[in-house]
């Protein structure tokens, strides 16, 4: 078996049409995939101010050098990396290392900002105090300092490691439990430019798999080994996951089609639910909301 | 018989198998969600495996 394109030893096979690539025929096919991904839906353009969320893992890692090395063409384009610091023990700390690793190499500036500064409590410490699910506390406040900390740095994006898998979960999860109208605020780029409180998120790697990612971040070495939130429960999602998993390894290809498909209808969605989104702004931090006070906010009072 | 190191959960097996494509069939892990390697070598799905072949699944998928 060799590499499709060169004859060299391969490091990945697809299932979808029998082949494989080697090293460098991978790095050039991943490239252009996400070059084509970011052309395609206009991700970046020249003067943008980029925050890229990362967390250490090998999504968010690959994102962040996706950008740089555009970035490092296009000299009018910023970059910082944010990193948020829930205080989860034995687990932030040690992604948090591979995050300031490669930052440092590539020269790229890191901000980190940590639950337990801004909010007064770590993760671990906030599920003690307010009984609640450990993934809606973080997903929730870690949003929020995202937003918040991108106006701060005067970005007008956020970049996230959102690839095929995440929103392929998303798209099955929002049909079987027909939430289609959550759907429709989905997408490679999502937010509209209204004013400076909306900062458009940005998703280079959306039509890129796990496992290309997992073995670009290997091959590059960015992460440093296994490791899992403590807190990762079996979720709804952890269950479509492996769901999609299994039918995706005995039918290859299903993932990718249920997002091009996906693709195919969202500019219908977003129509029809265009008038549903109503803008508010929370009545205690001014960002903004769905009801009167943000889900963040309220939190933060459960908290005092 | 090949030593087989899973990462995700910390352990070493032995298990025969004649490819890395049954390996991870015999083991239920899809083959999308790991890369194997043997020597630290990347070795993809239709790879033949020796006896005594020193491998280690690696889990791409995360949780977090
Ligand atoms: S698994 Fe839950 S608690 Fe852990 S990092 Fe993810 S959202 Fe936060
Ligand atoms: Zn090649
Ligand atoms: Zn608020």
């Amino acid at each position: 078996m060799v590499c499709k394109h060169c004859l060299s030893k391969p490091v990945i096979y697809f299932p979808i049409n029998s082949t494989q690539l080697c090293k460098s025929c991978f790095f050039r096919y991943l490239e252009s995939k996400v070059k084509k991904t970011i052309s395609k839906y206009k991700l970046i353009e020249p003067k943008d101010h980029i925050v890229v969320a990362i967390s250490g893992g090998k999504d968010s890692l690959t994102t962040l050098s996706f950008i740089n090395k555009i970035a490092n063409k296009q000299r009018t384009i910023k970059i910082t990396a944010v990193l948020i610091d829930e205080g989860i023990s034995n687990y932030r700390s040690k992604t948090i290392v591979d995050a300031k690793k490669f930052c440092k190499k590539n020269k790229i500036t890191l901000k980190v900002y940590s639950f337990k500064k801004e909010f007064g409590f770590t993760l671990d410490q906030m599920i003690i105090k307010l009984k609640m699910k450990p993934c809606t506390i973080c997903g929730v406040l870690r949003r929020y300092l995202l937003n918040t900390k991108s106006q701060l740095l005067n970005a007008n994006k956020l970049a996230t490691g959102h690839n095929l898998e995440d929103e392929s979960q998303s798209v099955i999860m929002n049909q079987f439990r027909n939430n289609v109208e959550i759907s429709a605020r989905m997408g490679p780029i999502t937010g509209v430019i209204i004013n400076k409180k909306f900062i458009r998120r940005i998703k280079p790697l959306y039509l890129c798999t796990e496992k290309e990612i997992g073995l670009f971040a290997f091959l590059n070495g960015f992460i440093s080994g296994y490791h899992e939130c403590p807190y990762a429960e079996q979720s709804y999602r952890q269950d479509v996951k492996d769901m999609l998993n299994n039918f995706d390894e005995k039918y290859p290809g299903t993932k990718y089609s249920i997002i091009q498909s996906f693709l195919e209808i969202l500019p219908l969605l977003k129509n029809k639910y265009k008038s549903n989104i109503r803008l508010k702004y929370c009545i205690s931090c001014g960002e903004p909301t769905s009801k009167e006070e943000c889900q963040a906010c309220q939190l933060i009072k459960k908290l005092k | 018989m090949a030593r087989v190191y899973i990462d995700k959960e910390d352990r070493i097996i032995t298990i025969a198998a004649g490819t890395v494509r049954e390996l991870l069939q015999k083991l239920k892990i899809p083959s999308n969600t790991v890369i194997v390697t043997r020597n630290d070598e990347i070795i993809i799905e239709t790879e033949k495996l020796n006896q005594k072949d020193n491998l280690k699944i690696i889990y791409v998928v995360s949780g977090g």
